[in-house]
């Protein structure tokens, strides 16, 4: 929705969006010993440097103000504590109020305690907090933004709380607090004597809450932070202890789940033989809701065996007969015309346009909840990264108040945007209210893949003119089935919104997101990206990175476009026109750990491609290998393809919490790129996506994944950290898409590159909505 | 009801269930033993996989009527039992190199590796890049570098 003229003999200096580095700007903050038994310090929640205060000098509105920046402030007015408990085993305690789905926000937050505690790592425990409706809009795990809105309340709180344990050591150990040093977990006075905190737990405790004023350690003093540090939870995952919401023992909650319609999105109308259904082994309750019909049984198997032998009467969903191309065609009827762009004799025109299809962010865990839905009282177990809205959601539901709804946020097997809704929550609770039980629902995987949300399908198209070498105009149009963002984050866009700044405000949710997220880092001439967004009868949602994967993917295959039209190199040109230093590093990083302009053989090439978001700077370079020999790989109910070869991936995301975490967050996001890009998407065909299956939708698979992937984290001396959670995707994304028309000659038009050949794949069928599991596993060991 | 019996983890166990029910529901449903994850119920992510008197199979698609009394089935929780240690070689592999990010697949993914070593050792040789690259089971996430390094120090150390 912006555009603007570049002056190209100023070049912004470097690092202009960046916080200036802690240490010259240390203050102190406030936070509070709470009064009570054992010692709890608390912050506000909405503790941080306002993003406001940066000065906007940059060209487009997410360099100036991004969509981190709004959701961090979003969460200043919440006038709410989060505490570090100090316990009387010299352990702490801490309750997130995020959500934990892969990420490794316990583990960070644990460390972000540890540090300022002075505590190890392993005695500090971080649970996640349940819906804190008090909380408004400062409970939402969304747009990599969680260690950047908590890194500075976390630890005022843990330093308050090492403030209180130091105070009431000096009074056992009979010296003055600048004297003591607390290290490990344990205060040590000047003459070797020493007490633990265990034994001052209780000592430290306030019988009245009083106000604390705390300074926080500077980065140079930091000794946990910045140190690769393994996740808290990995022991338990490795044992099988990790338990997620199907794992819960909840009296009663026998397992549960759906026979849904054979159209997306279909509605029941009449179970025909319900009674039959009824005298099924295991079955004990059929009810139906608006979604479908659901039964509830002894175990999932004998549910499967009900759905199958259900004969249900449906009315057909929105799309009912429809297919891909028919959603194509509703696209290019709502893309709005490029502007014209003024008339320069000299001036080249390169025009592209690249179709997105549908892709899914189904993850491993099915949308999965339990819900024991009394008279006047509920409660619910999920994996939630929007609590206060699902609340307030299934109240409404219910016809109860949301204070007669309790909900437990439990650790998710994956989410990549697909928790931000809480479609498994609301059903099941409408499945327990109906029956008058508890139950335990998990969402088949075929309907998981198939009825779950997923990433819209999208055009983007892009008009750049140049001359005499130079880019004058680069005129980016997006247009989108809709985004559905009204998980929350809509709330707090629309709380919001008459604050932000340089008048985008007044913009609707998708297009706020896209403006707060989208930008052009390169010295271009003429910026302008817009987005258009159309039809609402999908299940969509944020999908890892939201719209950056397909934005940035057509824009980095226009700038090698533009590389070749002036007859130079990918990475010379990119060097050439970028104009933000943290970025300029990454890439040159990449070109010269990756071997840039190596000699490839014939069928297999190299590319090159940077993104600048989450107040980082990421630039991936791969090699693909589109050899016959490769692509032609004869894989067993799965897609070969080409093969990315190698990656190397640079990333600068600010001030790192946990290295560790980080290149794990990146090496993900890679694989997620390269399955944007080759193998995964959902198709649309007779008003149903056809996709029920792991070997029907193609994520990336081991034969696929790179043998070698080297991820390199930049030093950084920013006292702000970055987001990592979506990181990897779109550089990845984009670098793939760059090497394929590199090593094939031919600049795909649509992604994935394999959508329109013949299905690699029998479609199950939609009624029964669910297929059986096979009886023959004994015949396949190994 | 039909009584089945079978050897879980290194023990007996005897359980009143039909017996077209999947050992995966069993597991799960009946006996809480919920290391075995449910990914798809049809022997495609691989999610669930445990091992069978040694070998690794997959419990969403063998009815518990098909096991036999003798039948040894171990969970990622009985595996450790296995070289009678707190960990077994894999897992620490897995430990060591901070493998899991949601961690849902990978129980599943630690038993299959473990399986792919004995299966190569059988055959008198080790774990190839293409034994790498045929491995089924999925990783939503993305983990799969981390995997291969594991299996590869898990290998050395079995």
């Amino acid at each position: 929705m912006t555009a603007h003229a570049h002056d190209r003999t100023h070049r912004p200096t470097r690092e202009e969006d960046d916080a200036a580095p802690l240490s010259v700007r240390r203050r102190s903050f406030l936070g509070y010993v709470v009064g009570g038994a054992t010692l709890v310090a608390a912050a506000d929640l909405g503790l941080g440097d306002s993003a406001l205060a940066a000065v906007p000098t940059a060209p487009q509105p997410a360099e100036a103000y991004d969509l981190n920046d709004m959701l961090t402030d979003s969460c200043r007015p919440t006038a709410n504590l989060i505490t570090v408990t100090v316990h009387d085993d010299g352990t702490a305690s801490f309750a997130l109020p995020r959500m934990e789905v892969g990420q490794g926000i316990t583990t960070s937050t644990a460390m972000l305690i540890a540090e300022e505690l002075e505590l190890p790592v392993s005695k500090v425990h971080v649970t996640l907090a349940p819906a804190r409706p008090e909380l408004e809009f400062n409970q939402l795990t969304g747009g990599s933004n969680t260690t950047i809105s908590t890194y500075t309340p976390v630890r005022v709180a843990a330093a308050i709380a090492k403030g209180a344990l130091l105070d009431a050591a000096a009074i056992q150990l009979g010296d003055s607090v600048e004297n003591l040093r607390a290290r490990n977990g344990v205060v040590q006075a000047p003459d070797g004597s020493s007490v633990t905190y265990a034994g001052l737990a209780t000592k430290a405790a306030s019988p009245v809450t009083r106000t604390v004023n705390v300074q926080l350690k500077d980065t140079s003093e930091f000794r946990v932070i910045g140190v690769g540090q393994n996740r808290v939870d990995a022991r338990d995952a490795v044992m099988g202890r990790k338990e997620y919401t199907t794992d819960l023992q909840v009296k009663g909650a026998l397992p549960t789940m759906v026979c849904r319609a054979p159209t997306l999105n279909g509605t029941p109308k009449r179970l025909r033989n319900r009674a039959e259904i009824l005298k099924m082994p295991g079955v004990r309750d059929v009810a139906r809701i608006d979604t479908g019909v659901a039964v509830r049984a002894d175990t999932f198997g004998q549910c499967i065996d009900a759905i199958r032998a259900m004969k249900v009467d449906w009315d057909d969903g929105p799309v009912a007969g429809l297919g891909d191309a028919d959603i194509v065609a509703d696209l290019r009827a709502a893309e709005v015309a490029l502007p014209t762009l003024p008339d320069n004799p000299l001036a080249k025109t390169i025009d592209t346009e690249v179709l997105f299809y549908f892709r899914s962010n189904s993850a491993m865990d099915t949308n999965s909840a339990i819900a024991d839905v009394r008279k006047d009282h509920a409660t619910i177990w999920s994996g939630l990264k929007s609590p206060i809205t699902a609340q307030q959601r299934i109240a409404e539901a219910l016809g109860m108040t949301p204070d007669q709804v309790t909900v437990n946020v439990v650790t998710a097997g994956g989410s990549f945007g697909r928790r931000l809704f809480f479609d498994g929550a609301l059903e099941a609770a409408k499945i327990s209210q109906a029956m008058g039980k508890p139950v335990k629902l998990m969402w088949h995987r075929a309907d998981d893949a198939r009825v779950g949300r997923g990433h819209p399908m999208s055009t983007s198209r892009i008009r750049v003119t140049h001359a005499n070498g130079e880019v004058l105009a680069f005129q980016q149009s997006h247009t989108s089935v809709e985004t559905d963002f009204r998980h929350g984050l809509g709330e707090i866009i629309s709380a919001m919104a008459a604050d932000l700044p340089g008048g985008y405000g007044n913009l609707g949710y998708a297009e706020t997101i896209f403006s707060l997220t989208q930008e052009v880092p390169y010295d271009f001439g003429v910026v302008a990206q817009t987005l258009t967004e159309t039809d609402d009868r999908f299940n969509t949602g944020s999908m890892r990175n939201i719209y950056s994967p397909d934005v940035r993917c057509a824009g980095e295959l226009v700038v090698d476009q533009l590389a070749a039209a002036m007859g130079q190199d990918p990475y010379e040109f990119r060097k050439r026109f970028l104009r933000n230093d943290r970025v300029l590093a990454v890439l040159d990083k990449v070109a010269q750990v990756g071997g840039w302009g190596r000699t490839m053989p014939k069928g297999t090439a190299q590319g090159i491609a940077i993104h600048k978001e989450y107040k980082g700077a990421s630039a991936c370079l791969v090699e693909i290998d589109c050899r016959p020999r490769t692509v032609d790989r004869d894989i067993p109910d799965g897609v070969g393809g080409p093969r990315v070869t190698r990656v190397t991936y640079a990333i600068d995301a600010g001030l790192v919490v946990n290295p560790r975490g980080l290149e794990a967050q990146m090496q993900g996001g890679i694989n997620d790129g390269i399955a944007l890009a080759l193998t995964s998407s959902l198709h649309l065909r007779d008003g149903h996506f056809l996709e029920a299956s792991w070997d029907n939708y193609f994520y990336t698979r081991q034969w696929n994944t790179p043998p070698e992937v080297q991820v390199i984290l930049m030093p950084s001396d920013s006292g702000q950290p970055g987001g990592a959670g979506e990181a990897g995707v779109a550089a990845t994304f984009s670098a793939v898409a760059c090497a394929y028309a590199r090593a094939t000659g031919t600049v795909p038009t649509y992604f994935p590159i394999n959508h329109r050949d013949p299905l690699q794949f029998k479609p199950k069928p939609v009624v029964p909505p669910i297929p059986q599991s096979p009886v023959n596993g004994l015949k396949l060991t190994y | 009801m039909p009584r089945q019996t079978f050897i879980l983890n290194g023990k007996n166990i005897t359980v009143d269930v039909h017996d077209d029910v999947r050992v995966l529901w069993v597991l799960r449903d009946l006996l809480g033993v919920t290391g075995p994850k449910y990914g798809c119920g049809i022997n495609v992510c691989k999610a669930c996989t445990s091992h069978i008197n040694g070998k690794a199979f997959n419990p969403c698609s063998v009815r518990v009527g098909d096991l036999a009394r003798d039948d040894e089935v171990t969970t990622i929780e009985g595996l450790p039992d296995t070289v009678g240690k707190e960990l077994h070689p894999m897992q620490q592999a897995w430990l060591d190199r901070d493998v899991p990010q949601c961690g849902y697949c990978q129980p599943g993914q630690i038993m299959a590796a473990v399986a792919l070593v004995r299966k190569v050792r059988r055959e008198g040789r080790s774990v190839t890049e293409g034994d790498l690259d045929g491995i089924r089971n999925i990783c939503r996430c993305g983990t799969y570098t981390r995997i291969r390094e594991a299996i590869k120090q898990g290998e050395r150390n079995m």
